[in-house]
């Protein structure tokens, strides 16, 4: 399978400062990527490689086979669409105006443009002056110009950084959309709890070095954090559970009905075994795995 | 070439929008009409048409007005997009650098091609119907509006060049204030001050045209004020009549124009995003 974005060994200076250093990351179709880390990790500058527009310093960044900031930077620009961390569009502005403005600039047909605004919750608003917008509609607004002329590429920079939750989970669904849709999206993001469900994989800088990549469970499986484990056990039957387990477990905190264990990766399986061997006293079972988040400190507190 | 009339396009959108179209065609007709209604009183006894008297006190008005014009809708060009994130945005479009400053350049000059021509042309029609009409004179009344809309651009050049080095708009402002003092007030009153002093020791009349060519706002004036017999003679500048010729001034003032922009691309090719 061809990458549709290859950084190899990718490093951007600024002066004597690495913004980003020894990037190596291949998207392939269809994948949704997450890039996480601390703000000035390097989330954007390697969002405006991919885009061409800077040069790494050193190392390589192919679009689609090219050189984004090439001669050919134009063609593979037409076929990528990116949403800024921040925009103030011009607000005396109507929503199609702009749109259509975006439009033309993609060579995108204007014909789409109705689509896109229903598309991302904006139709009734498309005549109004961008300037009378809430924060979410400027936002959905950013998001149908990327959509222009069906990009095969989007780069998200931060899509829902200040949003209320109704205008988040539109533009999760959006992004669902896309994934469903055969596009390849990459997208950075401070909301670790909320991307979770929506990616396929996660990239995460630290300092400009990339430190973990890889789909969650890899990633859980290579730091060996415990899960939790809560059971929900007849009244005053803890005891008798606690002594017939032999896993070893540790007991994290206890109600007079309920448990709660941290579970190493290694003893998982054996523990449910266990567990469930006992219907008559353990009425319920629930495991939670480490949270990206939880992930995320661990690797950078590692890192420290 | 569609990128740069698309962004041109959206910067006339944008000024007829935020009322800079209107606001500037309406201070330059009422301008020019004023000149025209009691510019006309004055110019009995020294039997100078009335139209020439215009061209002349209106040649005076706009080497003040266009050139600040021009620099008010220009020197935000490409720092006011930055900062509002748009420029961000529109590079990620598959435009080039050059074709987005050009485009912004060719925007703004539509912009104020269209009040000097709509503003200047109600004073001219004013003129025309109003008193007898002097046909020789017209062309000097047409060079004046195509001059002063290549004023405007030089300017305009300027500002945008102006966008694209410094960081922040308030210093693009302060910059563009200090171009305008500086071109307009300044090196005029040094150059008086230096030919006063020198009293014809060592500046000859080639250093003189040298200097003269230095400055865009000093070639408008030597276009429209010596350019012709019958304005020069109304305008005093009969002796000045330099002997510089009309081709060489226009293509000095094509050169202003020119030599920013062209810098202004080469800066914004350079610069990181």
């Amino acid at each position: 399978m061809k990458a549709v974005v290859e950084l190899t060994r990718a490093t951007k200076r600024y002066g004597r400062i690495a913004a980003l250093q020894d990037v190596s990351l291949a998207l392939n179709p269809g994948e949704t990527v997450a890039v996480i880390g601390h703000n000035g990790a390097g989330k954007t500058t390697l969002m405006k490689l991919v885009l061409g527009l800077i040069r790494p310093s050193s190392g390589s960044v192919l679009v689609h086979g090219a050189d984004p900031a090439g001669r050919k930077g134009a063609r593979v620009r037409r076929s990528v669409g990116f949403v800024p961390e921040s925009v103030a569009f011009h607000a005396a502005m109507t929503a199609t105006e702009l749109l259509s403005f975006y439009a033309r600039l993609k060579g995108a047909p204007c014909e789409k443009n109705k689509t896109l605004l229903e598309r991302v919750g904006l139709a009734e608003a498309a005549h109004r002056r961008v300037g009378t917008y809430s924060k979410g509609m400027r936002q959905r607004l950013l998001l149908a110009q990327a959509l222009l002329g069906q990009p095969g590429l989007l780069l998200l920079d931060e899509p829902t950084s200040g949003l209320d939750p109704e205008s988040r989970s539109q533009i999760y669904e959006t992004i669902d959309q896309l994934r469903t849709e055969g596009a390849t999206v990459m997208l950075s993001s401070h909301a670790l709890a909320e991307i979770e469900h929506h990616v396929s994989r996660v990239a995460l800088l630290h300092r400009g070095r990339l430190i973990a990549a890889g789909d969650l469970p890899t990633m859980r499986r290579q730091v060996s954090l415990p899960s939790r484990l809560r059971l929900t056990v007849k009244h005053c039957m803890t005891e008798r559970v606690l002594s017939s387990l032999t896993e070893e477990v540790t007991l994290m905190s206890r109600g007079p009905d309920w448990l709660e264990f941290a579970v190493p990766e290694t003893s998982k399986i054996s523990l449910l075994r266990e567990v469930t061997a006992m219907p008559d006293v353990v009425l319920d079972v629930e495991m939670k795995h480490p949270s990206l988040e939880v992930l995320y400190h661990h690797l950078c507190a590692e890192e420290e | 070439m569609t990128a740069l009339l698309v962004i041109a396009g959206q910067e006339v959108r944008a000024g007829i929008r935020n009322r800079w179209v209107i606001m500037t065609t309406v201070i330059l007709a009422a301008l020019a009409l004023s000149l025209v209604l009691l510019g006309s009183t004055p110019t009995g006894t020294i039997g100078a048409s009335p139209l020439t008297v215009v061209v002349v006190s209106l040649a005076s008005l706009t080497i003040f007005l266009v050139p600040l014009i021009a620099l008010l809708l220009s020197f935000d060009s490409i720092v006011g997009e930055d900062e509002r994130g748009t420029l961000l945005l529109l590079l990620a479009y598959p435009v080039s650098r050059g074709q987005i400053v050009l485009g912004k350049f060719v925007g703004q000059i539509t912009i104020l091609a269209l009040a000097t021509v709509v503003g200047y042309g109600v004073a001219g029609a004013v003129l025309y119907f109003g008193s007898a009409g002097d046909a020789e004179n017209w062309p000097d009344f047409a060079v004046l509006i195509g001059t002063s809309i290549l004023l405007g651009a030089v300017f305009i050049a300027l500002g945008v060049l102006v966008s694209i080095v410094v960081r922040e708009r308030a210093t693009a402002a302060g910059l563009a204030v200090g171009l305008w003092l500086l071109l307009v007030l300044v090196y005029d009153l040094a150059l008086v001050g230096l030919l006063v002093a020198d009293q014809g020791k060592s500046v000859t009349e080639s250093m003189l045209n040298g200097l003269l060519l230095l400055n865009p706002t000093d070639i408008y004036r030597l276009i429209n004020l010596t350019g012709h017999d019958a304005v020069a003679q109304v305008a005093g500048m009969a002796a000045m009549q330099a002997n510089l010729s009309l081709s060489a001034l226009y293509a000095a003032l094509l050169a202003w124009v020119a030599l920013p922009l062209a810098a202004g691309v080469l800066i914004f090719n350079k610069r990181r995003a």
